[in-house]
């Protein structure tokens, strides 16, 4: 019988070499183990409400209540919902032509636009153009509609850092253009080394790749760490002599666990610069409803903002955007009301206050214990979470070991994470799914599991490394089992 | 140098650096801005992301729908806003989406009613949402929030979407169609336009792969196809016989296509039609799968429209009943079918819901598609509850069985009322005949335009159907959509009206519209 248009062999090849591990075959494996009834703790994305985090009350009443327009007019809307709930869920209806189940503009209901560029300005210190903003399904929708349109073909180079979360290289990957790597360096606490970048460069560019964008996740994923002022101003100075245009990952800025390096937006420090650099460096900047305090990923929810991008190209994107017709409308409430909490004043503003205090305060130490945590382990080196929702400690695996892996037909990290996961049920992600240097191992593990449970996964995982490492390692010339 | 281990496919990508091909490409294409960049510090070659630079493919692409024409009554609805008056119309009547619940349509009470506890569950507790809540609906967010893990519906879901909901849409089509549905085939999507990227990306490898259109088409079609680098090989919908499609045209287009060295991949059926609104007849159906059938051609049917039928000569079928009705299973025929929650009596087009049901695929493209999924991790999860409604609503003997009828009823019964109106209105224009609306949203009616307006349009750098487009809106602030953005035999013209506007604006819109026409040829009459 003749080859069918889907056999394998005859699929689009990109697809076939896009990876993402994130939901790749550890998570594929915890699945399995999870139907078979075995407990798993899966801290393998930054997905928060899986993990007991509770959403805001606030947006919640006000979402439902625009979901359900009718209740705004019943007699009892008082006793399940607060007035300034009621008040917030007219406003957000009355910026849109039909409620929740319309259509809105593709780039996102220019009401919410204006409330995102206000948030951004006071942010920021500077006016942002409510035109330049889109909202999306997620920031992630929003990364690949920019990355499509900088990628014309295989000669086309982005910048990625490794290690770095995988939705760039499979991306890149899908779009068929060239991920260029750059090296965060660990034993630096995760900096960027502007040579290292320089050099990156220069080695992509004499194998005939042109360089086009640069990405930084700031705050860092998997990573967690938060970039100088000095740091980004190197960045920023780099893009203007490279020609590149600045892909501004910054949906984890609400998460910040240490108060030396506070978040700052690569906008506000390209518009310190001044000219030429400000009117000069093409940006374009990510945010998100998913990470924060808010951990609301269900919802789908982002933006991009864009910076000295040419008006015709912004209608291009504008086009691609209209395609898909537009960004949920729920989503976009959620981001009007992130942008735009409560206030002093508001009924609810005390409640919101001490909903994300405590969420943000939480993260905080379990940051802190986590990292406390895997340094407390054999083998094992773990930088602290500046911010993000990460761990992404450094396992030493002994020779012995990557042998093991070897046999089993596995890479070393995996190898470890699967180990881990039979022994412990802890869902992590294998370093090798985000990239490392080579021959230096990592997992990452998110920080969200619940505070109360966090002791016990802390001491569950060292007891297994820690006879992994008895197993594995090779003590005084003879070898144990 | 530091080596670096990062997975297989970025070292396959710095292999495939040396093949001299993709290098001169690059190096003739590029070599006056690197050269700039690398050399010059103080002069700025042009800055990255300009119109020259971008990716081709996305200049390339095109979508009418939400084009120039709307573009322009935008502004000229900022013009109103500002000076009122300043236009011969009071408003400006959006007849060139799709969007119903923009034009007035209301919500199905029930579904938003679940959907506002799913997204406060808290409420629940309380004994206050009786008040407020129909019982049934109350229930029925019980039972969705036990499908999902914790209740938390602020979570990324499994990629294919939550479980639960999968099993209740697979019921739902099982229903529908009386064959059983796999909830491992769905796929839930943020509406059903992401699910046909999937398969485009899937499919288009490069220009050498075609995938068969309607024309016309829905403009999503082309546009993808273009934004993915396939080509587009058009087979024509037959406006004399109501838009049919035939089976020989099908085969001539396909052989026409292999001739020129393209790889036929997939074939696109869109129905109920859009913009052409036709029903197709089951034998048309069958004659399809078996075509597909026999040429190996993926099956993509786009169903959106499956609660859009307003003629009882017609009944809607999913491909998958006719290819299963036909004795065809797994073995014999690759199917995707796409659905979504913006149409229908639903018409939920803000919720961004949908779902693809792939049928007829080996194990590891289904791990593909997973994977492709995967990388979005899921889709919102509002959106899959709703879909999970729309595929198996209340029952009989459901509190809000009869109340969810009467909406339902209501709104598909006006839908038929208005697409008829229309219909006949379009039909009593000189130089202007339109096919029954069997179903959709949609008419598409055909212009004999005047040589003298063929030439004017001309003079205007303007395609003649975009022209008059222009005219209708600027003398009626009407937004329909030229023909050619979908597509049309060359030499005829069309455009596509939606059948949205509340029945209480019907009438104005076909005086306005009928005046302007009496002019519009007045004018230009040969």
């Amino acid at each position: 019988m003749a080859p069918k248009p889907l056999d394998y062999e005859l699929l689009n090849k990109n697809v076939k070499k896009v990876q993402y591990a994130v939901r790749g075959e550890l998570y594929l494996r915890a699945s399995e183990l999870q139907k078979e009834g075995k407990k798993i703790i899966f801290t393998n994305v930054g997905n928060p409400h899986a993990l007991g985090q509770r959403p805001l009350t606030f947006p919640r009443q006000v979402v439902a209540l625009c979901q359900a327009p009718f209740l705004l007019d019943d007699p009892n809307v008082g006793l399940l919902f607060p007035a300034d709930a009621v008040a917030r869920a007219k406003h957000y209806l009355s910026l849109t032509t039909g409620g929740l189940g319309a259509y809105s503009d593709s780039r996102g209901l220019p009401g919410v636009r204006k409330e995102v560029a206000e948030f951004i300005g006071r942010r920021d210190g500077y006016p942002s153009d409510p035109e330049l903003i889109f909202l999306t399904d997620g920031a992630s929708k929003g990364v690949m509609q920019i990355l499509n349109c900088i990628i014309r073909g295989a000669g086309d180079g982005v910048l990625v850092p490794v290690p770095q979360y995988p939705l760039y290289s499979a991306t890149i990957s899908l779009f068929g253009g060239s991920l260029v790597p750059y090296y965060l360096e660990e034993t630096a606490n995760w900096g960027l080394d502007i040579n290292d970048l320089h050099q990156s460069v220069a080695e992509a560019r004499s194998r005939g790749i042109t360089v086009r964008a640069m990405v930084i996740i700031n705050p860092g994923n998997p990573t967690g760490q938060c970039l100088s002022v000095a740091n980004l101003r190197e960045i920023l100075h780099f893009c203007y002599r490279e020609n590149l245009v600045l892909l501004g990952d910054e949906v984890y800025q609400q998460n910040i666990y240490q108060d030396e390096r506070l978040f700052i937006s690569s906008r506000k420090v390209l518009l310190d610069m001044g000219l030429p650099f400000s009117k000069e460096v093409q940006l374009v900047s990510f945010h998100s409803v998913s990470k924060g305090y808010w951990g609301e990923c269900g919802q789908r929810g982002g933006y991009f903002e864009m910076t000295n991008i040419p008006p015709k190209t912004v209608d291009e994107i504008y086009k691609i955007a209209s395609i898909s017709l537009s960004p949920n409308v729920p989503a976009q409430i959620f981001m009007g009301l992130m942008v735009d909490p409560p206030k002093p004043g508001d009924s609810s503003y005390e409640q919101f206050v001490r909903e994300s205090k405590g969420i943000l305060e939480s993260l905080r130490r379990r940051a802190r214990m986590m990292t406390d945590g895997f340094n407390s382990c054999r083998n094992v080196v773990c930088n602290f979470t500046e911010g993000a929702m990460y761990s992404f400690p450094q396992i030493r695996l002994p020779p012995k070991a990557t042998e093991a892996a070897k046999q089993a037909g596995k890479v070393p990290d995996v190898f470890y994470c699967l180990k881990l996961l039979e022994a412990t049920g802890i869902s992590t992600v294998p370093g090798s799914g985000f990239g490392q240097k080579e021959g230096v191992f990592h997992l990452r593990t998110t920080i969200l599991p619940a505070e109360k449970d966090m002791p016990e996964i802390m001491s569950s995982f060292k007891k297994f490394n820690d006879e992994f490492m008895e197993q594995y390692e090779d003590h005084w010339g003879y070898s144990r089992i | 140098m530091r080596r670096f281990v990062l997975f297989a496919s970025l070292r396959n990508h710095f292999r495939r650096r040396f093949h001299s091909h993709y290098i001169n490409q690059n190096q003739t294409h590029l070599l006056s801005s690197r050269f700039l960049s690398s050399s010059m510090a103080s002069s700025k070659s042009s800055p990255a992301v300009t119109i020259d630079t971008i990716n081709p493919k996305v200049i390339k692409c095109q979508y009418a729908v939400r084009g120039e024409i709307v573009i322009l009554a935008q502004k000229l609805q900022q013009e109103l806003q500002a000076k009122p008056g300043s236009h011969p119309f009071d408003e400006i009547l959006y007849c060139n989406i799709g969007n119903p619940q923009s034009l007035g349509q209301q919500p199905i009470t029930f579904f938003r009613e679940v959907l506002a506890l799913c997204d406060h569950p808290a409420i629940l507790d309380r004994s206050e949402a009786q008040a407020l809540f129909s019982t049934d609906s109350i229930s029925r967010a019980w039972e969705i929030l036990d499908q999902i893990p914790g209740a938390a519906t602020g979570a990324y879901s499994h990629s294919q979407g939550i479980k639960g909901l999968r099993d209740t849409i697979a019921a739902g089509i099982e229903a529908r169609d009386g064959f059983p549905a796999d909830p491992n085939d769905i796929f839930l999507t943020d509406g059903a336009s992401p699910a046909v990227h999937v398969m485009m990306t899937l499919l288009i490898r490069s220009e050498k792969d075609g995938i068969l259109c309607p024309i016309p088409q829905y403009p999503l079609y082309s546009a993808s196809i273009a934004l993915h680098g396939g080509t587009l090989v058009p087979y024509y919908l037959d406006e004399a016989r109501g838009w049919g499609l035939e089976i020989s045209e099908l085969k001539k287009q396909l052989e026409d296509a292999k001739a020129k060295g393209i790889t036929v991949r997939a074939l696109v059926v869109i129905n109920p039609g859009n913009p052409t609104a036709q029903v197709l007849a089951e034998e048309n159906q069958q004659d399809i799968v078996e075509f597909c059938k026999q040429e190996g051609l993926v099956l993509l049917a786009d169903e959106v429209y499956q609660e859009n039928v307003y003629v009882p000569e017609k009944k809607f079928n999913s491909f998958k009943k006719v290819a299963r009705s036909m004795g065809y299973g797994e073995e014999d025929i690759s199917l995707a079918s796409f659905q979504s929650v913006s149409k229908g009596y639903y018409g939920e087009c803000g919720k961004r819901g949908g779902y693809m049901e792939v049928t007829g695929f080996t194990p590891d493209i289904r791990e593909q598609i997973y994977k492709m999924a995967s990388v979005n991790l899921c889709s919102n999860i509002s959106g899959q509850i709703l879909a999970s409604l729309v595929m198996s609503p209340p029952k009989v003997g459901d509190e809000s069985y009869e109340s969810y009828c009467a909406e339902r009823d209501g709104i598909l019964l006006s839908l038929a009322r208005r697409a008829k109106t229309l219909e006949d209105a379009l039909n009593s224009l000189e130089g202007i005949t339109c096919n029954n609306a069997e179903g959709a949203m949609y008419l598409f009616p055909r212009i004999q335009l005047p040589e003298k307006a063929i030439k004017a349009a001309e003079a205007a750098k303007c395609a003649p159907d975009a022209f008059y487009c222009r005219r209708l809106l600027n003398a009626t602030g009407i937004v329909v959509v030229p023909g050619s953005g979908f597509g049309q035999v060359p030499g005829t013209w069309h455009f596509r009206c939606t059948i949205l506007p509340q029945e209480d604006k019907i009438p104005a819109i076909v005086s306005r519209l009928s005046d302007f026409h009496k002019s519009f040829m007045d004018e230009y009459r040969d």
